[in-house]
């Protein structure tokens, strides 16, 4: 009598078995089988926007993603072209990129590094992200910079103001179009001495984390190469909503200026808080108590009202400008969205058209081969003029816009004025300025 | 010695948030014996209803300006709103100016009515549960509220200004005798302790000099007796959550011109409240109002620069110090009651 082996319970667990194997092996045949990283097989070709979308920096996160999709329509043919049209380059024709077409998908930072980079993570093991984007916060954009790197993707830098994103933590595949803090600091010191004297005794409250580290340093370099001197520092938890405490001490420090290093939600809270206090209309050491926010943004700007009036920063681009880029950009951005963009959007439209521009040149997604088509490429027609990306460390280098709080505001967008457009020979730097010493840009990694 | 005073005032206005939240924390302890973690979200939704009413107020017609262009050179949308065409410049104005201290009079009634409605439909079928399952659901309530919030209203701060005359500073300084100049302060923060300690003195006044707050006192010493006599205990403690969360709702509505209200603003005091309600002595009323204002003011002087040179992070972690230091030496809280959470 012969006795079958076969059982429903045995076959279950075979076929489980199976089919496991089966799912599992053609996804290590193709890893293998593929040159790089998440190379685009079908017609489409994925983007990864990893972007705030709660936490401080959420205006910001917003505004990025609809630059996002703007510049992801227009790669795809869709509306009016926007800046394509002025770009310098024309590798782009509006048909995707080299016949795929553009997909993406988002991710929400919530501003913190361990999210960000999980959902960037996500972003390129499930969804096959081939490059990623996005950042409101340098802190995310160098731990995201890292992962790409280890990933053999693209990073594509969007709001990073920190010198350490191309300093200190620069990587091969990450690049970055925004100006960064030293740059910010060359621009708004010789206004701020031309407008309040060399003679001043400037209070620093800093967010405590890259950004604010750097851009503290940095200002208080160029002030103090001005005449200025720093009479405190005060570093401020990122997550501080009450900064009451730490300007009440202001009044009394013998401080004639408060720079506030502070971006986003925390600025318009310590501004807002400043102004409450009665700094703005005080006088010390015989002279007008004075504000500066190093770092602009037109949300910022819109968010602390009236308190941002006569305010000096610095910015990146802004919609005012009169190039035909800016121009087409603002037509396009302001039709679908009802309002102008800020100068968060113009940076991660830009570099997504920066991106697509160059695997149009390179012929290809690899990520060397698109790195070799962005070092050292001169462009013009995106909004800020003649512009390069330094092959050195992977920073673009362009002029720099000094801008201040509007006193008497037409619109609700009408809050800002350019004061200066700084020529970018005044904030360019030797790669090895101590500033941004200690990094290395290593290897382009292909990943796979 | 005016940095002192200024720290001074900082301490009072940190803590008379801090007292507030503590106060409705510990009504709603002492009556019903509810962990309650939902008090945070109670005390963001008054901050939102704040917000809801100056954007009713803004509610506007537009209408095309040929004369004006838009930033993309379009004939400019000029928006004018309802209640000045309605009531004219000066008192639609007005309206529009004063919409955060007229929104106390819009919180009461929501504030209450969502305490009602959190009460009879949620909490009170955890009063027999232990603590951990109503620190559970309450803190789930809290989330859900949190994400409904940001639904409806987006993830990002709202500015919510004070009235005009109050969004400037005052010399605080002559005041008290001192140089003009010495100490300045901002009026609005001024207005939010002065109607803090209105809010409290009317809780215990109403705790204290009614009926009805005597029945709520008896009952919180003694439940079962109470409710021997013949009086639906209850009931009166279901009112006593309402007025629990309206008194969070309130702090919310003030506090929205010191800081811009966003969803998680709650979240952001919860655990502070707690630590001020541990440290006050759970279910004791004078204890979170005390302990509510000694953190504040404590918090306020720890974050003086010359302290922070001494002790750096000091202004981070004093509050939690001071909660280990009390509960090491009184275990019971600054003024807590015997037999509260120690069966």
């Amino acid at each position: 009598m012969s006795k079958s082996n076969f059982t429903r319970r045995g076959l279950l667990k075979t076929g489980t078995v199976v089919t496991g194997a089966g799912l599992a092996l053609p996804t290590i045949f193709t890893s293998r089988a593929s040159a790089y990283t998440n190379e685009p097989t079908g017609d489409t070709v994925t983007f990864g926007f990893n972007v705030p979308q709660s936490g401080p920096y959420a205006d910001e996160g917003a505004d990025e993603l609809r630059a996002f999709e703007l510049a992801v329509e227009h790669l795809n043919g869709e509306g009016d072209g926007g800046m394509m049209s002025t770009f310098s380059s024309k590798a782009l024709d509006g048909t995707g990129i080299l016949g795929k077409k553009v997909a993406y998908v988002t991710g929400d930072t919530q501003t913190k590094s361990d999210v960000a980079r999980a959902s960037a993570q996500s972003m390129i093991q499930k969804d096959g992200a081939v490059m990623i984007s996005g950042g409101s916060s340098s802190g995310v954009a160098v731990a995201v910079q890292g992962l790409c790197q280890e990933a053999g993707v693209i990073f594509m830098a969007a709001l990073t103001h920190s010198n350490d994103t191309t300093g200190k933590d620069k990587k091969a595949n990450g690049f970055r179009h925004f100006f960064n803090a030293y740059m910010s600091g060359q621009a708004l010191a010789p206004v701020l001495g031309k407008a309040y004297g060399t003679d001043r005794q400037a209070y620093h409250l800093t967010a405590d984390y890259t950004w604010g580290w750097t851009q503290q340093a940095s200002i208080a370099a160029a002030t103090e190469a001005l005449g200025w001197k720093t009479v405190n520092n005060v570093l401020t938890p990122l997550a501080e909503t009450d900064f009451s405490s730490y300007i009440a001490p202001v009044l009394n420090s013998g401080a004639d200026v408060l720079v506030l290093n502070h971006y986003g939600a925390n600025m318009v809270n310590s501004l807002t808080q400043a102004v409450q206090f009665g700094l703005r209309d005080k006088m010390v050491n015989g002279k007008q108590f004075e504000i500066v926010v190093p770092l602009y943004s037109e949300l910022m700007a819109k968010g602390a009202g009236a308190n941002i009036k006569g305010v000096y920063g610095s910015m990146n681009w802004n919609w005012k400008l009169e190039d035909a880029g800016t121009k087409a950009f603002v037509q396009s951005f302001g039709t679908k969205y009802g309002f102008p963009p800020s100068n968060a959007a113009q940076t991660c439209y830009a570099q997504t058209m920066l991106y697509a521009d160059a695997v149009a040149r390179a012929g290809s997604f690899e990520p060397c081969a698109v790195v070799a088509a962005l070092e050292g490429f001169d462009f013009d027609g995106l909004g800020n003029g003649p512009t390069s990306y330094r092959a050195a460390d992977h920073q673009c280098f362009k002029d720099v816009l000094v801008m201040k709080g509007k006193d008497e505001p037409t619109d609700e967008f009408d809050t800002l004025d350019i004061v200066e457009i700084t020529p970018r020979a005044q904030v360019e730097y030797e790669p090895d300025n101590p500033m941004f010493a200690g990094g290395d840009l290593g290897q382009c990694n292909n990943g796979a | 010695m005016d940095a002192l005073i200024l720290q001074f005032l900082n301490g009072l206005d940190k803590g008379s948030a801090y007292a507030l939240i503590a106060l409705g924390l510990t009504l709603i302890f002492g009556t019903l014996g509810v962990v309650n973690f939902a008090h945070g979200a109670l005390f963001m939704i008054g901050a939102f209803c704040a917000v809801t009413l100056s954007k009713i107020f803004a509610l506007s017609h537009t209408t095309i300006d040929p004369e004006k262009l838009d930033f993309l050179g379009n004939p400019a949308k000029i928006q004018s709103p309802y209640l000045v065409e309605w009531f004219g410049p000066n008192v639609g104005a007005a309206m529009i100016d004063w919409a955060v201290p007229l929104a106390i009079l819009f919180a009461i009634p929501v504030m209450i009515a969502i305490g009602f409605i959190m009460e009879r439909g949620l909490i009170k079928h955890f009063y027999k549960r232990p603590h951990a399952d109503q620190i559970l659901v309450t803190f789930g309530l809290a989330i859900v509220l949190q994400e409904v919030i940001k639904y409806f209203y987006g993830a990002n701060p709202i500015p919510t200004p004070a009235p005009e005359m109050f969004r400037g500073s005052i010399d605080f300084g002559v005041l008290i005798g001192f140089d003009p100049n010495a100490i300045i302060y901002p009026a609005w923060r001024l207005v939010y302790f002065l109607f803090s300690c209105l809010i409290i003195a009317a809780v215990f006044a109403f705790l204290q000099f009614t009926t009805f707050g005597m029945v709520v006192r008896a009952g919180m010493a003694d439940r079962e007796t109470v409710g021997i006599l013949g009086i639906d205990i209850d009931k009166r403690f279901t009112i006593m959550f309402g007025i629990a969360a309206a008194v969070a709702g309130l702090a919310g509505v003030m506090y929205t011109p010191i800081n811009s209200p966003n969803y998680h603003m709650g979240m952001d005091f919860l655990v502070l409240s707690f630590v001020v309600v541990v440290v006050g002595g759970m279910g004791s009323l004078p204890g979170a109002v005390l302990s509510g204002f000694l953190l504040g003011i404590v918090q306020s002087f720890a974050s003086m620069n010359e302290v922070k040179s001494l002790l750096p992070g000091i202004d981070q972690i004093i509050i939690y110090l001071i909660a280990i230091i009390v509960i090491l030496t009184r275990p019971r809280g600054l003024m807590g009651r015997k037999g509260v959470m120690e069966e």
